[in-house]
């Protein structure tokens, strides 16, 4: 079995193909065991082997996946995840991560006491699956184009608390990811598309625009007539 | 390059699990200036992997109470918990759980509740004799973790992970802050700080390949106390799950069995009574290994609809780890490490024997709570409890004011690091070894244990140790190193099981986790704690502390 992987290297981004010396079960195995008897270097972040971490997502021929939940086959190419600073081989800088959480203000802004009930519960279920893996940013096309974008995981959280019946300030969710959030977003659901735990970001925007919508927000596009590529309602781009 | 962190600091927290997050909050809301720091993000801490559930006597589900949940705790340690730590986390834990539902915790709910803690569902876990835990869904320490981590940026609390803890500062026994490597760029940094909190999560690293904890659960607090003076205790009781797949150890859950999975031989034949406490089917399954053996995890009765329905999860994992079908093909399966009992002893207000302005919560403590074998859902409880619990004991103790130079620990520490990057030592495969000891662990130091074997276990521990200790590791770039981690993680999980073998050696008897084929009962003699530290010439039991219960 061979597997390519993406280095990147004082700057330097190029392949190098390794073949592991034992037999491996997981991705995740397969860089264990090139770590360990090839390239002592090899740079990867891990932590659970089980899909709950998050440490290890990384692209596989061009898709996002958890190295430790997918099987190693001949031939694979990995490489470091999109979106996310390069640092050494398949490492990213997170810091990233912890900068959209606080744009988007994902917490509980101000507790009101609220007798939940298990609807409540499947409400957020999913959404707090969450792992914090990055694998929807990774893939998100308005992050190419916006560096500024919140992103699917981090407007998923606001979702999250935003919907819960014990926050009194959900307005003041809503407002923080009106810009480079909510409305920004293409819905093409590539971020529901490659999420490990089957968090559907693309849904929650969409719910979080009706919220907005509901809060007294509107729809930029719409105030501004500007839907990009010259068409408006104006009629000059008719 | 900056030689430390300018601000000092009253309180520096170091380990961002459960613990380290309730305790920084808690010392936040206090007013406190708080930096916590830790080796990876908090999302990553060893405690989103707790599954099962949170203990708090709610009563949601059934009659319950804190005296039985106090009575439950102590039959469980087997007569080596401290009465007064467990009434303390049982009373707490109602106050805990209502402190995590007014900060979002998502937990999973009952209908029909006229309160808000009324309406958190409850599950029995194994030793409770009523629903207890709380829990959400299968992810409570995820979705507990997660809030944390939520309400901690929302505080603005300062933190930096990267940092990897080298050693504790101390002077005089008094602790002036830590000085860490900065792993993404080889710095080494110090903070300074009145009072240090550690709370690093437990040692299971160590039984390296036979463990379902992260691979960098290496007891790094424990071993830094150690190493400046503080003492450890209850390290020989390492609890066992009993089934995890063999050759990955990933956790295959309890529910297996519960729901009629059965343990058969390579003849297929059973040999034990599956629903058994979890250190009797681990010694069985691990007496037939020994013996040649190897053993299975057969499901197959069940049929693939209802284990589609019950245990998706499973399924999955048995696919992608060991390549089986659990529908139609039996899984070879071994017991594995996934909780240390022991670690960092603590007195009531949670300070480190043997050591001032030093405080530690959670699993890298011994907090004299779980003794001999920890009951589900009580280690969620412990890490929030005392996590909380622990600020409001430090500020009511008296505490040294005697500065610590921090400067010249910094710079001795740094020396070390940059010979071992100048390859001064020889290069050691630290891979290689990290596999052998692990080996040795699961083999003479875990589930069945006698003195031959514990004595060899520690001879080679010993001189694996002295290799770790002296080499360089294989790679010598100075930023995102994981190779040097790993070896200085390793000389932490090493120490922490030369404490183990030592503690295994001494306490002549079987108690809970703890089994000796050459004491085969419970001896009234070893009715306290072995604690062991750390001199001139190595580790030592330390006879004069002994805690008498």
């Amino acid at each position: 079995m061979k597997l390519t992987i993406g280095r990147y290297r004082d700057e330097k981004a190029y392949d190098e193909t390794f073949e592991p010396v034992r037999r491996v079960s997981t991705l995740l195995d397969a860089l264990f065991s090139i770590r360990e008897s090839i390239d002592h270097t090899l740079t990867f972040e891990s932590g659970c082997r089980s899909g709950i971490c998050g440490a290890c997502a990384v692209k596989v021929d061009g898709r996002e996946s958890l190295a430790c939940s997918i099987m190693a086959r001949d031939g694979m190419r990995v490489e470091p995840l999109s979106g996310y600073r390069p640092l050494r081989d398949l490492k990213v800088d997170r810091s990233l991560t912890e900068d959209r959480l606080s744009s988007a203000q994902a917490y509980l802004h101000e507790y009101g006491e609220a007798v939940c009930s298990e609807k409540d519960e499947e409400r957020s279920r999913i959404q707090s699956d969450c792992i914090l893996c990055g694998s929807c940013y990774s893939v998100c096309p308005v992050v190419e184009v916006d560096g500024e974008f919140i992103g699917p995981f981090a407007l998923s959280r606001s979702y999250r608390y935003a919907s819960d019946p014990r926050e009194s300030g959900d307005v003041d969710i809503l407002t923080a990811i009106q810009s480079h959030g909510v409305w920004d977003c293409t819905l093409c659901g590539e971020c529901t598309a490659v999420c490990p735990q089957g968090v559907d970001s693309k849904n929650d925007i969409l719910s979080l625009r009706s919220m907005s919508l509901r809060a007294g927000f509107s729809d930029p596009s719409f105030v501004s007539m500007d839907f990009g590529a010259g068409f408006s309602f104006d009629g000059a781009g008719f | 390059m900056s030689d430390s962190v300018e601000n000092r600091y009253d309180l520096l927290v170091i380990g961002a699990g459960i613990a380290g997050m309730s305790a920084v909050i808690s010392a936040k809301e206090r007013g406190m200036r708080v930096m916590m720091v830790s080796k990876t993000s908090p999302t990553r801490a060893q405690s989103v992997m707790a599954q099962g559930g949170i203990n708090a006597a709610l009563g949601n589900v059934s009659e319950d109470s804190v005296r039985m949940h106090i009575e439950d705790t102590l039959k469980s340690s087997h007569g080596l918990a401290n009465p007064e730590m467990v009434e303390r986390m049982c009373t707490l834990a109602p106050s805990v759980i209502e402190k995590l539902e007014r900060l979002g915790v998502p937990f999973s709910r009952i209908d029909g509740a006229e309160t808000p803690l009324g309406s958190i569902a409850q599950r029995r876990l194994g030793g409770a004799r009523v629903a207890r835990a709380c829990y959400a869904q299968d992810y409570t320490g995820l979705k507990i973790a997660h809030t944390l981590y939520d309400t901690v940026l929302h505080m603005g609390i300062e933190r930096m992970d990267d940092l990897f803890l080298l050693s504790l500062v101390s002077e005089d026994a008094v602790v002036g802050g830590a000085v860490f490597l900065r792993i993404s760029t080889g710095e080494v940094i110090s903070i300074e700080a009145d009072k240090v909190l550690l709370a690093t999560g437990g040692f299971g690293a160590a039984y390296h390949g036979y463990t379902t904890n992260a691979c960098g659960t290496t007891g790094d607090a424990a071993s830094a106390v150690l190493r400046a003076g503080g003492r450890l205790s209850g390290m020989e009781f390492v609890q066992f799950h009993p089934t995890a797949l063999k050759g990955s150890s990933i956790l295959i859950s309890e529910s297996a069995r519960g729901e009629g999975g059965i343990l058969v031989d390579e003849s297929g034949e059973r040999f034990t009574d599956e629903l058994a406490p979890r250190d009797e089917v681990s010694r069985a399954i691990f007496s037939k290994i020994k013996s040649g053996s190897d053993v299975y995890l057969d499901l197959t009765g069940l049929g693939r609809e209802k284990l589609e329905k019950l245990m998706p999860q499973e399924l999955h994992l048995a696919s992608l780890h060991a390549g089986v079908d659990l529908a139609t093909q039996r899984v070879a399966v071994s017991p594995a490490v996934h909780y240390t009992m022991g670690g960092i002893e603590v007195d009531e207000n949670y300070a480190v024997t043997g050591l001032k302005n030093c405080f530690a919560v959670g699993e890298c403590t011994n907090s004299h709570l779980h003794g001999a074998n920890r009951l589900g859902g009580n280690s969620l409880l412990e890490i929030s409890a005392f996590g909380f619990d622990v600020v409001d004991k430090m500020e009511r103790m008296e505490v040294s004011d005697s500065v610590v130079d921090i400067s010249l620990s910094r710079d001795r520490v740094r020396e070390e690091i940059e010979s071992m990057l100048a390859g001064e030592g020889e290069t050691c495969d630290i891979y290689a070894l990290r596999r052998e000891f692990g080996e040795i662990l699961f083999t003479d130091v875990g589930i069945i244990r006698d003195r031959d074997g514990l004595v060899s276990a520690l001879k080679r521990c010993s001189e694996i140790e002295n290799i770790v200790s002296e080499c360089s590791p294989p790679d010598r770039s100075r930023c995102h190193n994981g190779s040097l981690v790993h070896l200085l993680e390793s000389r932490n999980a090493i120490l922490c099981a030369r404490a183990t073998i030592l503690g295994a050696i001494y306490r002549e008897e079987s108690r809970g986790a703890h089994y000796r084929s050459d004491f085969p009962d419970e001896n009234g003699m070893f009715g306290e704690d072995i604690v062991i530290g750390m001199g001139e010439s190595g580790i030592f039991v330390d006879r004069g502390m002994g805690v008498s219960l």
